[in-house]
């Protein structure tokens, strides 16, 4: 078996725990306040910045868990696809917008 | 009968954990499964209801369930389900003989048996919504999305477009308008293994999206949760996603979902006239038993004998437990 991002991973999430309960409790509760009810943003709102996010971040385990995350709060495929659109347009613009500092240092080193 | 599962998704082990016992409460409802043939093959269906099936309750079982109305008035609603309801030859008698009862009498109505031909027959049911409206039937039907795509990967291609002309005409007779006193509530379920989305948000897409899209109305929004039995459960071994679900649906037992499970108020009748606690334990052919073990069905069943009788559970209940609940009404939490 392959021991990196084996999907069955996902399930074991709550174990990392194990060496360090504290924290590990501060941050799942930190989580589901944040992700699992409705706030300012509608769950299925926040389900889509994590699918966008999971990702941008190429994190295995975060899409195949706001794939589901994203349908159990009513999204669409093609919400969900657009989400993704936007981590990856961001993720361009974040690159094109790093040419400004290119141009600056040409204009500064060309004569 | 489902296949036995991990020790861990044993329902009646799981309401013991969390000191729950679920003991019938009444009998405010009949619900009846006239017949397995259907217009349609959905990929989720529970009951393997197909255009190829014949299963239909005789003319004497259909005379039964009308004297049983007549002699407990304490039910209230005939629940008619299949199947396609409509395609049973008694449909239309069974309906008004409810009605001339006094009783409430809803249809779960696919919609599209509005526009193909009866798969026997061959002959046209387009006149339902006449008759529906003419005799005040509650008209409940699943729309499992309010976009084509998950609709006809579940249900077919072209059953979207089907469905919303199907809703038109209904909605033509009056259905849907709050005005009107027909009431036209529409039924979500998931397209696969996952929990729906809360019942009240996807109501409100719902209205938004067919009102502003389509012109349609409606009144409630019912959103289910996929029992995992015959042709979903096959789907799931197959892509080996069934224990996983049951794990999902295990995680998310929910107490208070389980207090509103549906079997708790209803008996289910099935095409032979066997009763079961719901239609999902007649379709794994579950048979609800009085207090002393005997089987029940049309011909024995009396109300102190119903009232008596243990709920029979399986993993499969876990589906109407988990998040919100899910029951023939919708949400139960």
């Amino acid at each position: 078996m392959n021991p990196y991002y084996n999907a069955d991973d996902l399930q074991k999430f709550g174990e990392i725990g194990r060496h360090g309960k504290a924290l590990a409790d501060q941050f799942f509760q930190y989580y589901g306040a944040v992700t699992g009810q409705d706030g300012a943003l509608t769950r299925r709102e926040k389900a889509l910045i994590a699918l966008a996010i999971a990702h941008a971040q190429k994190c295995p385990y975060c899409i195949d868990a706001y794939t589901t995350g994203s349908l159990e709060a009513g999204a669409s495929p093609e919400q969900m696809m657009e989400a993704v659109h936007v981590a990856a347009v961001m993720q361009a613009g974040i690159t094109l917008v790093h040419s400004v500092q290119m141009q600056n240092k040409l204009d500064q080193l060309v004569l | 009968m489902n296949a036995p599962g991990p020790a861990r998704h044993d329902f009646a082990a799981t309401l013991a954990r969390h000191g729950l016992q679920l003991p019938v409460q009444g009998l405010d409802t009949l619900q009846v499964n006239l017949t397995l043939t259907c217009n349609q093959a959905c990929r989720h269906c529970h009951v393997d209801a197909s255009p190829a099936r014949r299963e239909a309750l005789s003319a004497e079982g259909v005379a039964a369930c009308l004297h049983w109305l007549a002699r407990d008035p304490a039910i209230r609603t005939l629940d008619l389900t299949g199947g396609a309801p409509e395609l049973h030859p008694q449909f239309r008698e069974l309906v008004r003989g409810a009605r001339a009862l006094g009783r409430q009498v809803m249809v779960r109505h696919n919609l599209t048996v509005q526009l193909d031909p009866h798969p026997l027959t061959g002959e046209s049911l387009a006149d339902l919504p006449a008759f529906f409206a003419e005799q005040a039937v509650e008209v409940v039907s699943s729309l499992p999305y309010y976009e084509a795509f998950f609709t006809d990967t579940q249900r077919g291609k072209g059953v979207f477009e089907k469905s919303l002309e199907a809703l038109r005409r209904l909605n033509a007779r009056g259905y849907g308008d709050p005005a009107s006193g027909l009431v036209l509530n529409l039924v979500y379920n998931p397209v696969g293994p996952y929990l729906p989305a809360a019942q009240a948000s996807l109501e409100a897409d719902y209205r938004r999206v067919l009102g502003e899209r389509h012109g349609l109305r409606f009144n409630r929004l019912y959103a289910l949760t996929n029992v995992p039995i015959h042709r979903f459960a096959l789907h799931l071994r197959k892509t080996g996603q069934y224990e996983a679900y049951l794990d999902k649906l295990l995680a998310a037992f929910n107490p208070a979902a389980a207090e509103g499970v549906m079997c708790r108020r209803l008996i289910s009748v099935d095409h032979r006239g066997r009763l079961y606690d719901c239609d999902f334990n007649q379709q794994i052919g579950l048979q609800a038993e009085d207090a002393q073990g005997q089987p029940l069905s049309l011909d024995n069943a009396d109300r102190e004998r119903l009232l008596g009788r243990p709920i029979r559970f399986g993993s499969h209940c876990l589906a109407c437990t988990a998040g919100a609940g899910s029951s023939c009404g919708g949400a139960t939490a």
